[in-house]
C-alpha cells in the first residue's frame, strides 16, 4: 500500500481547541442567519426570543436560542422547517413514523458533498483507504445508512459492492468473489453474517479478506463489538449518526476505540440534562443536543436528539481535539432502536387498538435470540374474541405481526395472552422491556 | 340437539388450570369431561360440565378469557367401528368438523365435535336414528 496521511481532512481534523471553537463561531454566525433569513420557521422562533444573527457574538450566546426538537419537524412536515428553496435542494430522506408526520431532512448538493466528506473521514480515520473493497449491508433507500456510506466510500476511493440488506448467502458470496475488506452492518446482521458463514463452511479469517468493519445504528455493548471482532476478524468502528444530521458520519471511533469523535467543525456539541434542559458538568451524562454548522437546506439549532451521553474527558492519542462522545447510553423519550430502526411503542400501541380482539394492554419485549435481536408483543384478548376457535386465534396473530411489520418494517413475534395475564402497574403502566445483550 | 362446552384460553404457565378447576370445584360444578389443546404459548381447554352457563360465569368473573360454544354430543354404542360409521356419516354429506373428542358416559360412546353447519348435522343426526345429549346435568339425564 502506498503510504498515506492518517487524515482525510489534515486542515480540520488536527485543528486545536481554540482554532475549532473560533471556526465554530464563524460558522455559527452564517448558520443563524441562514436560518433567520431562509427559514420562516427559524425567523418566528429567533424573534421571539430577540435574537438577530448580529446578536451571535460568541459560542456562549447559542445558549440564547430555543431548542429544536423533532416535534418541530413533524410540525412542520414536509417542507416548513427548510432555509433554502426547494429548487435548490437535490435529495430528501424521510423517517418512518406514522403516528403524526414522519420527519423529513432535505439535502442541497453542498450537503450531499459535506455529508460524504465527513464519512469519508471517519472511514478513513478507522484505516480504510482506496485500495480497500467496501460492501454495504445496509437498505438503500429512505434508510441513511445506504446511500451515506455509499457516497462516503466512493469519496474516499475505495470500491464499493452496494450490496443492499438482507440475503446473506450473496454477501457471503460477494465477500469471497469481490474480495471484501471492509463492511458497513448493523451489529446484529454482523452476528449473523458469521453464524451463515459457520453453517456454509466459510472461515471469515482464511476464506475472505474483511478486515474493518463499521457497525452503528444499534446500540451495542463493548461485549458485543468484542464477540464481533472475534467472530470475523476484523477491527470494529462504532458509528454513530441519525438522518436529522443527515445520518451516519456525525461521530464515529478512532482506532483507539474509545468513544467517538464528534466532528466539531460540522457540529456544535451540547449536553443537557434533558429535565432541566441546562448544560451538564463535563464528563456527565446527559441528552445531546447538536448544532449544524455547514448544512444548508435544512440547518438544525439546538436539536435535542434525545440521546443520552456524555463527553469523555480528557485528550485522546490520535492526535484528534474533536470531542468524544461516550457510547449511547439511552433515550430521554421512549424511542426504541431495534435492528437500525426506530420505533415509538405510540406505532405499536396505535395497530394494536385497531383490533377488537385485543384488550388495551400490552407489552413489548426487546431480545437477543441467538445473537439476533428481535420484537416480542404480548398482548391481551379482549372477551369479544371466539378462544374456541384455534384456526382464527392463529390468524389473529399473524394478521397482527403484519400489520406492525407494515408499521414498523419489523416482524415481531405476537404472543397471545389472556386477559389480565399481563402484570398491572400502578401509575405509568410498562410497556417496553429491554432484555437485549448490550451496554 | 346441541350442548355447551366452555372453551378457556390459558396462558401457558403453571398454576393456569388448576386455577380453572378450583373455580369450578367452589362452584360445585360438575365436570364431565376436558380436553387441552397448547401450542407454544398458550393453550385452550375445553370442557363439559353439568352447569356449563354457571361455570361461563363463575371463569368470565375470575377473570378468564372464555367462550361457549354449541357442539354436538352424539351418543353411539359402545362397539368397535361406531364412531367411523358417525364420522363417515358427516364427511359424507359434506359437514366438516373443525374438532373432535369422544368418552364413555354411563355406558355409552360420546362423540363431541364442533361443526359451523349446526341445521344440517342437526338433520343428519335425526333422519339416521342418532340420539344426541343437551345436558350433562345429572337429575335430568
Amino acid at each position: 500500500m502506498p503510504s498515506y496521511s492518517p487524515y482525510f481532512n489534515p486542515e480540520f481534523e488536527t485543528l486545536d481547541r481554540l482554532s475549532i471553537e473560533a471556526l465554530q463561531l464563524q460558522r455559527l454566525q452564517d448558520t443563524v442567519g441562514r436560518c433567520y433569513h431562509g427559514s420562516a420557521f427559524y425567523r418566528q422562533r429567533l424573534d421571539s426570543v430577540g435574537v438577530t444573527p448580529d446578536k451571535i457574538q460568541s459560542l456562549d450566546d447559542l445558549r440564547r436560542i430555543p431548542f429544536t426538537t423533532k416535534q418541530d419537524l413533524r410540525d412542520t412536515y414536509p417542507f416548513g422547517i427548510a432555509s433554502v428553496p426547494l429548487d435548490r435542494c437535490v435529495r430528501l430522506h424521510s423517517s418512518s413514523g406514522t403516528t403524526g408526520n414522519p420527519t423529513v431532512v432535505l439535502h442541497t448538493q453542498n450537503d450531499l458533498n459535506e455529508w460524504a466528506n465527513a464519512l469519508a473521514r471517519c472511514l478513513w480515520m478507522v484505516g480504510c483507504r482506496p485500495e480497500d473493497v467496501f460492501q454495504n449491508t445496509s437498505g438503500y433507500g429512505m434508510f441513511t445508512g445506504g446511500l451515506g456510506f455509499q457516497y462516503a466510500a466512493e469519496r474516499l476511493g475505495m470500491m464499493t459492492v452496494p450490496a443492499g440488506a438482507g440475503n446473506t448467502l450473496r454477501q457471503l458470496k460477494f465477500f469471497t468473489d469481490f474480495g471484501t475488506t471492509v463492511v458497513h452492518a448493523i451489529p446484529s446482521y454482523a452476528a449473523r453474517l458469521y453464524e451463515v458463514m459457520c453453517q456454509q463452511g466459510i472461515d471469515p479469517r482464511k476464506d475472505t479478506r474483511l478486515r474493518i468493519m463499521a457497525i452503528g445504528a444499534e446500540p451495542h455493548s463493548e461485549d458485543t463489538r468484542a464477540r464481533i471482532e472475534d467472530m470475523l476478524g476484523v477491527k470494529a468502528y462504532n458509528s454513530f449518526g441519525m438522518s436529522e444530521m443527515c445520518g451516519p458520519g456525525v461521530a464515529f471511533e478512532c482506532q483507539e476505540q474509545n468513544g467517538m469523535h464528534i466532528w466539531e467543525d460540522y457540529y456544535i456539541v451540547e449536553i443537557v440534562d434533558p429535565d432541566t434542559l441546562e448544560p451538564v458538568p463535563d464528563g456527565e451524562v446527559g441528552e445531546l443536543v447538536l448544532t449544524t454548522l455547514k448544512r444548508e437546506a435544512m440547518p438544525l439549532l439546538r436539536y435535542r436528539t434525545r440521546d443520552l451521553t456524555r463527553v469523555l474527558p480528557g485528550t485522546c492519542p490520535c492526535g484528534r481535539v474533536h470531542k468524544r462522545l461516550d457510547r449511547m447510553k439511552g433515550r430521554s423519550d421512549d424511542m426504541i432502536i431495534l435492528k437500525g430502526v426506530n420505533i415509538f411503542p405510540i406505532q405499536i400501541e396505535t395497530i394494536l387498538m385497531q383490533y377488537k380482539e385485543l384488550a388495551s394492554d400490552y407489552l413489548i419485549t426487546l431480545e437477543t435470540l441467538d445473537d439476533n435481536d428481535g420484537m416480542t408483543v404480548d398482548v391481551e384478548l379482549s372477551e369479544l374474541t371466539n378462544v374456541d376457535d384455534y384456526a382464527a386465534l392463529q390468524a389473529l396473530s399473524k394478521d397482527i405481526a403484519r400489520s406492525l411489520r407494515d408499521e414498523i418494517l419489523i416482524t415481531p413475534k405476537i404472543r397471545l395472552l389472556p386477559k389480565g395475564a399481563l402484570p398491572k402497574s400502578e401509575g405509568k403502566a410498562v410497556r417496553v422491556k429491554d432484555l437485549r445483550k448490550k451496554y | 340437539m346441541t350442548t355447551r362446552q366452555i372453551s378457556v384460553f390459558l396462558e401457558n404457565k403453571s398454576g393456569s388450570l388448576v386455577k380453572v378447576f378450583k373455580a369450578l370445584k367452589q362452584a360445585h360444578i360438575q365436570l364431565v369431561t376436558s380436553t387441552l389443546a397448547d401450542t407454544a404459548d398458550y393453550g385452550v381447554c375445553r370442557i363439559l360440565c353439568d352447569r356449563p352457563e354457571d361455570a361461563y360465569q363463575v371463569l368470565t368473573a375470575e377473570g378468564f378469557s372464555v367462550t361457549m360454544t354449541d357442539v354436538f354430543a352424539v351418543v353411539l354404542d359402545d362397539k368397535p367401528g361406531r364412531a367411523a360409521d358417525a364420522i363417515e356419516l358427516f364427511a359424507s354429506n359434506n359437514i366438516s368438523i373443525s374438532y373432535l373428542y369422544s368418552f364413555l358416559f354411563e355406558g355409552k360412546g360420546v362423540l363431541i365435535f364442533r361443526t359451523n353447519d349446526i341445521p344440517r348435522a342437526s338433520e343428519l343426526i335425526r333422519e339416521n336414528g342418532y340420539s344426541s345429549i343437551t345436558n350433562f346435568s345429572s337429575n335430568q339425564e
